[in-house]
């Protein structure tokens, strides 16, 4: 048991839940409690989506508890069937089918008997994985059992498509900015010759699936979904892919040269001529994209050395670090994700470039990290974004966990060379608002709040300010204040002093001076 | 007065949409300041809560999860090790008066003895600890609250007639005082006033103390509100206790009073609209034996003062899906304000709990002209989204799940949930009702009314 206020990624069935809600027309039937089906809500209002989410429950009770879920589940199955006759309904298991250890494949097979549509078990487990482990699984799920069944009725097609194509893996219904940027990267391979071939899960029928290996390779823009169907694709079909995430400059190129790399495999047989796309990078990073410029700009000199902190899901919060070090000369003090089964990459992609990694899926943690280390600005999810406004350090949303905030109207795209002047805009305004803050304390300001503690947790501490001695740390500038409270604190704990006065913190301030 | 036609219950398949009842943390933690809500679930339940709650989740809240794991599941660990390691935490870090514990679907079915841990904790721990069983297997939104209430009122005091007979004694001379303008009758009423009434129901304590007054005016003065402000500010319950809801979702809380600690309940329409607070006040008055005093010039004028709003709605249609159990007095106001309800869903109907609502709603049926409508119990959403096809109603009071794709079918809506969060009872709150029902109805978005529907899926819905 684990005392817990929030959390991260959600529960595995949510995972199956958008993958299967992205597909078209395939209806996903929970087995679990009243009250579960709360991911309509969230899909209906985070997404405004105008159509009913195909989501439906059935319904575990205490007649079920008692009796099992006998014909329940069937019936539910085949009354979805004849209602709205979906192409595949998927059985989703929940936290409560996990304990109740039911035969659902029993359930499944009996209900395919009769129904028209395909009927499949979501193989995930609610206490081994996650909701972005469950996505992974689902979508591998699905594509397999579509490309095992073409094969068998032979109606596979494996033929290279004759123009150069891709497959994007891993676009779906509430990810992170996924509509805009599956739009930026369309046209980032439609402008290096390559030809989209499907995009799965989102809006894709399942009858196309076997049309899948077609395409010359697979392209899975997010770590969190898509590579385990990638890497299926890989072994059975040979299809090779891309899991560089075209986020920022230099990832973007990166990107396009493996893609290079990855057409020249064929072009040279299928279209007599070898690809170079030098050309195409230099003119996107010199005029498409402003991010090249603005980091030589007086703004970004500006920002050098500052300090940020950086948390999220693994792609975002790797490819964020990238750019703030790489592109921007921003510090990053810790970089942090919260996909712990992906640990091992994340601290190869961040090695180097912050000085403390920091891998968990406890907010508290993050959170008494970024106290303690008071970066100018966060760069994280909407959790650090509330941290943030407690500490009063701004906080520029980079990941999911999402919020309707995260779902703006406009084109926000975080990939490609789009990406990369929505990514400095982000960026700059962060510490932007945090400067002018700072400028406005600095200069009088209207500060007439009381201290910020700048500790998350809740920790007791038993030194006592003295009222003068209270008011001096207001006469500092908000953006050192909080350091220079507990260094004065610190101080008073050394020297065993248990009531800080004015002469205190001059003390302190001395000797912490160098 | 002829016989009023009686309802037509029917009962679907209870595949429909509401909130799990423990989202009624949101709600309680606030109502009781010093109480710490501990929901004993899963990832999933947490998840619900953080997304559910939203907002309120990022402000400090005193309630958390104690998530369970895996060893959990199969008794690796031992609960009651567990339990008092975070209840320890809790206490440390927060200091609470009383650690609500609610039980979710998982501790159901592991059968996780949480009755029985729980009175050794706490006296291990020196905190009260009530233990509520809201889960998704037997209850919907609204009634997880009804747990809670039920296994707080065994936490209530003994009533003791000598001491609130002399705190009585000593507001009764507030009263006289106060209201000169009728001096015998006041002074003659307030050797009549039950201070032995005790309201049941979570209400803001802006609402809770407007229906005081509303009592008060009738020289009723109230013992105690269950649940108060405080946890040790609990009220005094016993035989001699008389006990009346003031939501329509109370009936565990009802029976519990009633049988468990033998309370007599005052059966009445909820004091919801100007006409549920009229009729809710009446019936008190009745059992106390008191005239009520000017409550029919109060009701026309609160009637009157609502005339802009009732020309909005006059001959609209409206549908409920049914999510939260408010739905029978709602309908019952908005029917009274002339509109017309084609169907009530709920999730649960208590004939008992609600008898006087229902028998309120039927004659407010015929003294409107229009015929009772029908009364769907655990309906069947998909059923009631083929029907309101059919029906076209102007508005559906529906849950977020399908507010957005119906708005998209040019049907508009009114999210169910905010009934339950906005200040709806007595009679001054009878605008807000109105203000929230109104609201879809006046703002038509100009780019789409009268246009074809804005859905993306071709087939019918
Ligand atoms: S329905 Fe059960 S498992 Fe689901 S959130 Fe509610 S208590 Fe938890």
């Amino acid at each position: 048991m684990k005392l817990a206020h929030r959390m991260y990624a959600g529960p595995a069935h949510i995972g199956t839940l958008r993958v299967a809600s992205s597909f078209r027309n395939v209806h996903a039937i929970m087995h679990a409690p009243l009250g579960d089906d709360h991911f309509n809500v969230m899909r209906s209002m985070s997404e405004r989506e105008r159509d009913f989410t195909p989501v439906t429950a059935s319904v575990v009770d205490r007649h079920v508890l008692a009796r099992g879920s006998r014909d329940k589940v069937v019936s539910n199955i085949s009354r979805k069937d004849e209602e709205q006759r979906p192409d595949l309904i998927v059985l989703t298991p929940t936290c409560t089918s996990s304990i109740l250890q039911e035969d659902l494949q029993n359930f499944v097979d009996r209900a395919s008997l009769y129904s028209e549509s395909d009927v499949i078990l979501a193989d995930v487990n609610h206490y081994r994985v996650n909701e972005l482990q469950a996505s992974d699984k689902t979508l591998e799920q699905i594509v397999r059992h579509y490309l095992d069944r073409a094969r068998e009725e032979g109606s596979s097609n494996q033929s290279l498509t004759d123009a150069p194509s891709a497959n994007i893996i891993g676009i779906s219904t509430p990810g992170f900015h996924n509509q805009h940027d599956c739009r930026e990267l369309k046209r980032l391979l439609r402008e290096s010759g390559v030809s989209i071939n499907q995009i799965i899960p989102e809006g894709e029928f399942l009858r196309n699936l076997k049309d899948l290996p077609r395409a010359w390779f697979n392209t899975v823009p997010y770590r969190e979904m898509g590579l385990m169907a990638a890497t299926f694709l890989e072994k059975e079909y040979g299809m090779p892919h891309l899991s560089t995430t075209p986020i920022g400059i230099s990832n973007t190129a990166d990107f396009i040269v493996q893609i290079e790399k990855l057409l020249n495999l064929w072009a040279p047989v299928l279209l007599r001529k070898k690809l170079n796309y030098d050309l195409y990078v230099e003119n996107q990073t010199k005029f498409v994209s402003q991010a090249a410029w603005f980091s030589k700009s007086i703004d970004c000199q500006n920002l050098a050395g500052k300090e940020a902190a950086v948390s999220g899901d693994a792609t975002h919060a790797a490819s964020i670090t990238k750019i703030l070090v790489g592109e921007m000369g921003i510090r990053v003090s810790c970089s942090g994700t919260y996909c712990k089964h992906d640990a091992e990459r994340f601290n190869e992609q961040v090695r180097g470039l912050c000085d403390e990694v920091i891998i968990t899926e406890d907010h508290t943690e993050v959170g008494d990290t970024i106290a303690r280390i008071e970066p100018s600005v966060i760069f994280g999810t909407q959790m650090e974004r509330h941290i943030g406004k407690r500490i009063d350090i701004p906080c520029g949303v980079i990941s999911s966990p999402v919020h309707i905030q995260n779902f703006p109207l406009g084109y926000r795209p975080f990939l490609g060379y789009e990406g990369t002047n929505q990514i400095s805009d982000l960026i700059y305004n962060s510490f932007n608002l945090g400067m002018e803050d700072h400028s406005l304390d600095v200069f009088g300001g209207h500060d007439t709040k009381g201290i910020s503690t700048k500790s998350l947790s809740t920790d007791k501490k038993n030194i006592d300010w003295a009222p003068e001695a209270e008011s001096e740390p207001k006469r500092i500038p908000g953006f050192v204040r909080g350091k220079i409270k507990r260094n004065t604190e610190i101080f008073a704990k050394q020297n065993n002093i248990s009531e800080i006065t004015v002469d205190v913190t001059y003390a302190a301030k001395e000797r912490s001076s160098p | 007065m002829k016989t009023p036609e009686t309802p037509a219950f029917e009962c679907e398949t209870g595949n429909y949409h509401t909130f799990c009842p423990i989202s009624c943390v949101a709600w309680l933690y606030q109502k009781i300041e010093d109480s710490f809500s501990l929901v004993v679930g899963t990832k999933t339940c947490g998840y619900f809560l953080q997304n559910a709650l939203g907002v309120m989740i990022f402000a400090e809240p005193r309630y958390a999860m104690a998530e369970l794991e895996e060893g959990d599941i199969s008794a690796q660990s031992n609960d009651q090790k567990e339990l008092e390691k975070i209840c320890l935490q809790i206490r440390d870090d927060r200091n609470p008066s009383v650690i609500i514990w609610i039980g979710t679907c998982t501790t159901e079915i592991i059968k996780m003895d949480l009755e029985g841990i729980a009175p050794k904790l706490e006296r291990q721990i020196g905190i009260p600890i009530v233990v509520a069983r809201a889960n998704g297997l037997d209850y919907a939104f609204t009634q997880g609250e009804d747990t809670v209430l039920a296994a707080m009122a065994h936490r209530c005091p003994e009533y003791k007639w000598c001491e609130t007979n002399s705190k009585r004694q000593d507001q009764s001379g507030r009263i006289r005082v106060n209201t000169t303008s009728n001096n015998k009758i006041t002074s003659q009423k307030s050797e009549l006033t039950g201070s032995n009434l005790v309201l049941f129901g979570s209400l803001p304590s802006s609402v809770a103390s407007q229906l005081n007054s509303e009592l008060k005016r009738q020289s009723i003065l109230i013992s105690g509100w269950l649940p108060s402000q405080k946890y040790d500010e609990l009220p005094g319950l016993g035989g001699d206790v008389y006990v009346c809801g003031v939501n329509p979702f109370l009936s565990r809380t009802a029976t519990t009073l009633m049988r468990r600690r033998k309370c007599q309940l005052i059966g009445a329409p909820f004091p919801i609209g100007p006409d549920g607070t009229r009729a809710w006040i009446e019936k008190i008055c009745s059992v106390f034996n008191i005239k009520p005093d000017g409550l029919e010039e109060k009701e026309n004028r609160i009637w009157k003062n609502i005339e802009d709003y009732i020309r909005v709605v006059t001959g609209k249609s409206v549908f409920f899906m049914g999510d939260n159990l408010l739905e029978i007095s709602l309908a019952r106001f908005l029917i009274r304000c002339g509109m017309i309800v084609y169907e009530i869903g709920i999730p649960y109907m208590d004939r008992r709990y609600q008898a006087a609502e229902l028998l309120l709603l039927q004659h407010t049926c015929i003294k409107m002209k229009t015929p009772v409508p029908r009364i769907v119990e655990k309906p069947d959403n998909y059923g009631q989204v083929q029907r309101m096809h059919e029906l076209k109603p102007h508005l559906a009071i529906t849950g977020m799940a399908h507010a957005n794709p119906l708005e998209a079918r040019n049907i508009d809506t009114k999210w169910s949930v905010e009934f339950t969060f906005a200040q709806i009872h007595g009679s001054g709150n009878a605008r807000d009702i109105l203000e929230l029902v109104t609201r879809p109805l006046r703002c038509k978005g100009g780019l789409t009314s009268g246009s074809r529907s804005l859905s993306k899926q071709t087939t019918i819905i």
